[in-house]
């Protein structure tokens, strides 16, 4: 019952055993079905005759539930309080300006934006030890800056240039730093969910009380690779936290059109005997509350969670792709932007507790912007790779110069 | 010399790995309780327990992708693949993690992991279970690929591919597992073959035949047949490892006999023998006194029939015939 362990009074918790306790369980469903589709708007437009989200017009918000004072937020400091502020203002500023780079001709291949998603991230994030591990998809910029990637070297990458993060051999989709436990930034749709778990089967391995972060979107959720990790992960005991960040749209396929689900996409978990829950992404607090929950499963009694964080993106799945113009209405983006956005509502929660002004956090996001704006200068001015770097990075033992890599030929060019 | 079984030189390679190193951990279906599949790792779990031999459920993709993520952290799995023809529904972590990681991080990432079992037809078990894989991962930059013909060759590769820090691709064969061949006794020292390294087999002067896996072995018989039947002298050299690949030894005894014949399980498009051949024409076009030839499998599907699909296999009668028709 790890789930409720640090839940405020009164506070649904969505874990498995929960729901297995019998004549609770089906008001409170109601409830998740309500939250789901009602926040997910593109549901309806992708699908006007979907009624479910009728069920229970009466289902309570998210925001009446609040987790300012579970035991993993009630003693944050002022300053951390404002940091989460400022982590959330830096990937937003970071992602806005990297979009005009795109439109400059100056970032190739695809960018997936995070803007929207930022509370899931910098909330998860926030709760990393020196044994937790994180690895995600391609929307990774935000993970990236979130475990305390610079600026500087994540600009770098997206204008391949050789003092980015990963020398310009990524890009966009690959950003890495395994000295800050982050291992990725994967371009495959669920690719990364092995390997996260075993990043977690690894801590376990070497005795180390750790767990494994491991982000994905509502799309890799139908993906076989995602499957099979999860019952490997319930079967071998691992370490490791799946989090889903539903953003609505699996590409431009909203979550009626692509996921089979009764109540919501989490809750396949059950299927392999898994803990699960679900969050409200627009609140760092509950953010914070319930992935503590999760991960202190996984390091403490080495038991996986299956977490779905309710988000949204505000731009397309890449910034090619159609958005607002093929499947979901500017009305429906607008709204979210208006009443759901992470950092506005944060944002009203600092000016309201007293924390910060609203001049002091406009001041916070205008460092942001310079920061940014100096990691464009620094792109800019660095070196692009070499020819000769198109072979380094391919083979350790031949970047090591050993034994074993001057053994036989490596590369075939002629 | 004592003699082992292919398969247990393998085994004895991991268990000695196993001992010198803690971080190496066997993975894969039935390689614990059940001893293996084919029993090359039969008496591990029983000695090394739990934690270091693990039985998995059937799910290539989610094993080997997790075999892939505890490798960056560190650990060395040795993941079985039942088959390598199993491969397909794992291509994504053999491919794009397993190969890319290290190169898509700009080098902060290295996958010390090997991946391993029986890639061969031969057997009675239709396409699917027949493939041949090591051309198509020998393509792709980042994976090292080996496929050893004797059982002293397969405990060496397999103690060197475990110590490699890159992701090692081992083929191992079924009809050569059960077959004898001499090992050094470990008392004589560590028995390691390096990957890259290929050796002459048989030394000849008027053809060379060069293969790996078991068509080195088609290569050796088939050499006797032309020593005692054609009075024609043919050298046998075995790659052993593919990727890295010992092109010296291959020029060098191009160069010595002027004629080459590649023996090659693989399918002939693109096979390992289609690259052989490249470098034949590159490095010694000059020497050559006849087109380079190859024996591959016939260009189809495996078919099953047992009473034909050693034909469309490499044997030393098609090698034999192939010899004939530039020597």
């Amino acid at each position: 019952m790890g789930a409720q362990i640090g839940a405020p009074p009164g506070i649904c918790s969505h874990s498995a055993p929960t729901l297995k306790e019998g004549s609770q369980a089906p008001g409170r469903r109601r409830i998740v079905v309500t939250l789901t589709l009602a926040r997910h708007g593109g549901a309806e437009y992708a699908r006007p005759e979907a009624t479910r989200m009728q069920e229970n017009p009466a289902a309570p918000p998210f925001a009446v539930m609040d987790f300012s004072s579970s035991p993993i937020n009630r003693d944050l400091s002022n300053d951390d309080k404002i940091g989460f502020y400022r982590e959330m203002i830096r990937i937003r500023r970071f992602e806005h300006l990297s979009l005009a780079q795109y439109h400059k001709g100056r970032i190739g291949g695809f960018l997936h934006l995070y803007n929207g998603q930022e509370s899931v991230a910098v909330g998860t994030v926030s709760l990393m030890g020196e044994n937790d591990h994180a690895i995600t998809a391609y929307r990774c910029h935000g993970h990236a800056l979130a475990v305390g990637m610079g600026m500087n070297e994540c600009m770098a990458e997206l204008l391949g240039k050789v003092s980015g993060c990963s020398q310009g051999k990524g890009g966009s989709m690959h950003f890495f730093a395994p000295n800050k436990n982050f291992w990725g930034g994967h371009g495959i749709v669920a690719g990364q969910t092995p390997l996260g778990l075993g990043l977690g089967f690894g801590l376990k391995y070497k005795g180390l009380e750790g767990c494994a972060l491991c982000f994905l979107g509502d799309g890799a959720i139908n993906q076989g690779a995602f499957h099979e990790s999860l019952n490997l992960a319930s079967l071998f005991e691992v370490p490791i936290v799946y989090v889903i960040e539903n953003n609505g749209y699996s590409m431009g396929t909203s979550q009626l059109r692509s996921s089979a689900y009764r109540d919501c996409l989490a809750q396949r978990a059950e299927a392999y005997d898994m803990v699960w829950d679900l969050i409200n992404g627009e609140d760092v607090y509950e953010i914070r509350a319930k992935t503590h929950i999760a991960m202190e499963r996984a390091r403490k009694e080495h038991r996986p969670t299956l977490l779905e964080i309710q988000t949204y993106r505000y731009y397309g799945h890449s910034v090619a792709d159609a958005n607002a113009a093929k499947y979901r209405t500017p009305e429906e983006i607008e709204r979210y932007k208006s009443d759901h956005d992470p950092i506005r509502i944060w944002e009203r929660r600092l000016t309201e507790e007293g924390i910060a002004t609203a001049e002091e956090l406009k001041e916070i996001e205008k460092e942001a912007t310079k920061e940014v704006k100096a990691a464009i200068n620094f792109a800019e001015a660095a070196a692009p790779p070499t020819i000769e770097d198109i072979q380094h990075h391919v083979y350790w033992e031949v970047d090591e110069d050993t034994e074993a890599g001057n053994s036989g030929r490596h590369f075939f060019n002629d | 010399m004592r003699e082992l079984q292919y398969r247990h030189a393998i085994r004895e390679a991991l268990d000695e790995e196993l001992a010198r190193d803690e971080n190496v951990v066997v993975m894969g279906e039935e390689v614990a309780q059940y001893n293996g599949a084919y029993k090359v790792t039969e008496g591990l779990w029983e000695k090394w327990g739990d934690k270091r031999i693990v039985d998995t459920p059937i799910s290539e993709a989610g094993f080997i992708g997790m075999g892939v993520g505890a490798s960056m952290l560190g650990v060395r799995p040795v993941m079985e693949l039942m088959f390598w023809s199993f491969h397909s529904v794992a291509f994504d972590q053999l491919v794009n993690n397993a190969s890319c990681v290290r190169y898509m991080s700009g080098g902060l990432i290295n996958v010390p992991i090997v991946v391993r079992g029986p890639a061969n037809g031969g057997t009675g078990v239709g396409a699917t279970h027949s493939h041949c894989p090591e051309s198509l991962f020998a393509a792709f930059p980042g994976l090292k690929v080996c496929a050893p013909a004797t059982a002293s060759d397969a405990k060496g590769l397999m103690k060197a591919a475990i110590r490699d820090n890159d992701p090692v691709f081992f083929m191992e064969n079924t009809k050569l597992y059960g077959l004898e061949g001499e090992v050094s006794d470990p008392s004589e020292g560590d028995h390691l073959v390096p990957l890259g390294l290929a050796e002459v087999k048989r030394e000849g002067s008027d053809i060379s035949l060069i293969a790996h896996g078991i068509s080195v072995l088609h290569a050796l018989e088939a050499a006797e047949t032309l020593a005692s039947e054609h009075s024609i002298s043919a050298e046998v050299v075995d790659l052993r490892s593919i990727r890295p690949l010992d092109q010296d030894t291959i020029i060098n005894s191009v160069i010595k006999t002027n004629r080459a014949v590649l023996v090659d399980e693989s399918k002939p498009f693109a096979g390992v023998s289609s690259q052989i051949a490249t470098l034949i024409q590159e490095h010694a076009f000059d020497h050559l006194d006849a087109p380079v030839k190859r024996v591959c499998t016939i260009d189809a599907p495996a078919i099953y029939s047992p009473h034909i699909e050693n034909e469309q296999l490499p044997n030393p009668r098609r090698v034999v015939e192939q010899v004939l028709a530039i020597a």
